[in-house]
């Protein structure tokens, strides 16, 4: 489904990606762990098609067209879904006009006809159940003066409203108290289907208690330093990051 | 090179598309103001002795003013010594219908959208169509007559109604008003009058289509409104101008009397050739608006939507004189690339009872400044006058700014007055957000724009809110009701 080769890219001139390679298939689960300032956003932001960021080698193919070639709303619109780190605020812009927005681009895309307001009323009803939100929330402006978890919530709402192949969670879990981390973590595992590929971006790996990754790697410095199932999550847990981004920088400096 | 917008500047940047001018035999007056042009005027009018009379008063007045200084907004000077005060196209001869009119006349306004042939009329609404310095055509105007409702040119009223003209004209707005307001009463060439008996519900939107098409030539226009006891009329305005490199001024002058218990609900959709993406040419739009709850529970409402012009001043105002009577004002000023806008409103509060309500929505984009300025004055013996003002401002990218200046005066005690601002930005984050959900640029500005100039739009009598949210480059595509 996704097969990123050697993906190299700049910020403002500076190296942050420095060589990723990953391969996901249909409904796998991938997790990216790594300390804070690895890079886990920029791959995010990268294969979401974020113009600040320069590709300077490398491609990617997702679902067997050339990713990078696609705009950012193609991408959007052929399966890729990006759940943001931090959510941002669209004044004006109620969250059900922005998802029926969202919704309808994405059909006109395929060449479906928009969906009438019953269909849209009968399918946000549905999904609202899966990750339990408000339907208040949903007539504010889009983010505008949500909470952390709120912020979260309307996220993976948005996710299962708009039924992607691959969705790119970053950070779904962090500022979550428990109670809101199981919710949306429920939520996510009953988004899982056997053609939806999932990558997790987590710096903890106490979201994965919740939802078992089929891979787990480790995101250092740019490069993945270390892939494993999930027994390496547990790995780090136990022993923090130091004891392979000590061996990654010893390596380097040899 | 990729065609579509994709950057928030590319998705704002839209064409004017009115900007072609009309090939058409015109009669034009030497570039000049003096006592002659003013009697120049005054007789290719035909016009009586006392208004002329009333015109050289103003002209003699405007000579001892000076241009206003206080408003944010910054142009070179005007040579007033460089503009043509009179243009206007050529009749062929006395038209009986707007079938008769110029064809190149008729295609023109056919192209801006505006069909004068008689078929195709909007049927809920009567025209009056203005190019550059006179009123080409009225329609509607027997079926209107026969319900006593008077619409037609300034020109014709003059002539047709002078006991009317001569008790209104300046009663809301004098003369000695402004420097604008001065300069429009000595050399104001047309516009409409519309006077609505008492009783009357006025049964369709009325309304005023006003084109510059000649070179170098000022459009003063004067509109007169007078609704009687117990009336209600809609009006709406419309206006654009082709794309020069010059600068052109346009100076009218708007008032509505409401007598007890009428109701007057005046719409413009402003879209004057707003100059090119560096500033160049455009119109500067300076207008002085006002109207005149005169009775007891009169209401007077004024709706803007204000996209074109290089530089807009004008602050539609409502002097609440009668007790209970109301004031409203909505406004979406749209400013884009290096234009311009000044604008707001003043209630001024006289009755006992009285109650303003002002919404106003200013989006900056490009360079552009846009500034709201508003006044709430509740005099001493307005017992009980209420106002409540929201002024909310949307930033498109970080180079535009977005100002705000309430002045509010309350000499009486029981009066409150609330005022509410927000400031918000829209930036390559906000739109690559919506791009990421699948939503191209230019949807997820038109979304965004629409979203937040809603409250405003509903406002707008149906059929002129199609083309308003056109204006604001918004297809509907993309949004939902
Ligand atoms: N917009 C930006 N401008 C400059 N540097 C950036 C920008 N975004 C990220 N970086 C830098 O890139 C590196 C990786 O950041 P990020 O991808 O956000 O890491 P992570 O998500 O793993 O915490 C950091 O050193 C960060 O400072
Ligand atoms: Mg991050």
């Amino acid at each position: 489904m996704l097969s990123v080769k050697n993906i190299h890219a700049n910020i403002d001139g500076r190296e942050i990606l420095k060589g990723i390679n990953l391969d996901i298939k249909p409904g796998e689960v991938h997790a990216i762990m790594g300390p804070n300032g690895s890079g886990k956003s920029t791959l995010a932001s990268v294969l979401a098609g974020r113009e600040e960021y320069e590709v300077t080698e490398g491609a990617v193919s997702f679902l067997g067209k050339d990713l990078l070639e696609l705009s950012t709303e193609d991408r959007a619109r052929e399966g890729l879904f990006l759940a943001f780190q931090y959510p941002v605020e669209i004044p004006g812009v109620s969250t059900t006009n922005f998802i029926k927005a969202a919704v309808n681009e994405k059909r006109k895309y395929l060449g479906q006809e928009p969906l009438d307001a019953v269909a849209f009323l009968k399918m946000m009803k549905e999904k609202m159940a899966l990750v339990e939100i408000d339907q208040r929330l949903l007539s504010r402006s889009i983010n505008e003066g949500f909470s952390g978890g709120e912020k979260k919530r309307n996220e993976v709402f948005q996710m299962a409203m708009l039924e992607p192949k691959l969705a790119i969670m970053d950070e779904t879990d962090s500022g979550l108290d428990i109670d809101a981390l199981r919710i949306v973590a429920n939520g996510i595992n009953k988004l899982r289907s056997p053609d939806r590929a999932i990558l997790l971006i987590t710096h903890y790996q106490r979201l994965l208690d919740y939802i078992q990754p089929d891979y787990v790697h480790v995101l250092y410095n740019g490069r993945i330093v270390k892939s494993g199932t999930k027994e390496l999550a547990l790995e780090l847990e136990e022993k923090g990051y130091d004891f392979i981004t000590d061996e990654v920088d010893l390596a380097a400096n040899q | 090179m990729k065609e579509k917008p994709d950057t928030l500047e590319q998705a704002v940047l839209t064409e004017y598309k009115y900007g072609f001018v009309t090939d058409i035999d015109t009669d034009v007056i030497a570039k000049g103001l003096s006592e002659n042009t003013i009697r120049l005027i005054s007789n290719k009018k035909n016009e009586p002795e006392w208004m002329l009379d009333w015109r050289l008063k103003a002209y003699n007045h405007w000579l001892k003013l000076e241009e206003p200084k206080w408003s944010n907004v910054k142009y070179p000077i005007i040579n007033y010594q460089d503009i043509i005060y009179y243009a206007a196209p050529k009749p062929k001869k006395q038209l009986n219908s707007l079938d008769e009119a110029d064809p190149e006349l008729l295609a023109t306004f056919e192209k801006l959208g505006i069909s004068l042939n008689e078929q195709k009329r909007l049927t809920g609404v009567a025209v009056d169509v203005v190019m550059d310095s006179v009123s080409i055509a009225t329609s509607f105007k027997e079926q209107l007559s026969e319900i006593g409702v008077i619409f037609c040119s300034i020109s014709e009223a003059i002539q047709l109604h002078p006991e009317l003209v001569k008790k209104y004209l300046g009663s809301v707005v004098p003369m000695t008003d402004n420097y604008f307001a001065a300069l429009n009463s000595a050399v104001f060439t047309d516009g409409s009058f519309c006077y609505i008996p008492k009783g009357v519900r006025c049964p369709m939107e009325l309304s005023t289509y006003f084109r510059i098409n000649t070179e170098n030539a000022g459009q003063f226009e004067r509109t007169l409104i007078v609704a009687e006891d117990e009336s209600y009329v809609s009006y709406l305005e419309g206006c654009t101008a082709p794309m020069r490199d010059e600068n052109q001024l346009h100076a009218a002058v708007v008032e509505l009397v409401a007598h007890a218990k009428a109701e007057i609900k005046y719409s413009t959709v402003q879209n004057w050739y707003p100059g090119d993406k560096n500033g160049l040419g455009g119109i500067y739009n300076f207008v002085t608006k006002r109207g005149m709850c005169k009775g007891d529970h009169s209401k007077i409402s004024w709706t803007q939507v204000e996209t074109g012009s290089a530089i807009t001043w004008k602050y539609p105002s409502v002097i609440l004189k009668g007790d209970h009577s109301i004031g409203e004002f909505y406004s979406v000023a749209f400013t884009n690339n290096h234009q311009q806008a000044d604008t707001g409103t003043k209630m001024i509060h006289l009755g006992k009872n009285t109650r303003s309500r002002i919404v106003s929505k200013g989006i900056s984009a490009g360079h552009s400044q846009n500034s709201y300025r508003g006044l709430v004055r509740a005099s001493k013996q307005a017992t009980n006058a209420r106002n409540y003002s929201q002024c909310d401002s949307l930033l498109l990218g970080d180079k535009c700014g977005a100002h705000t200046f309430p002045y509010i005066e309350v000499k009486n005690k029981t009066a409150i007055v609330e005022h509410e601002a927000t400031t918000s930005k829209i930036g390559e984050d906000q739109l690559f957000y919506c791009k990421q959900r699948g939503i191209d640029a230019e949807t997820a500005v038109a979304l965004i724009v629409n979203g937040f100039a809603k409250e405003v739009m509903n406002q707008l009598p149906m059929e002129f809110a199609v083309e308003a949210q056109k204006l604001l480059a918004i297809s509907m595509e993309g949004s939902v009701g």
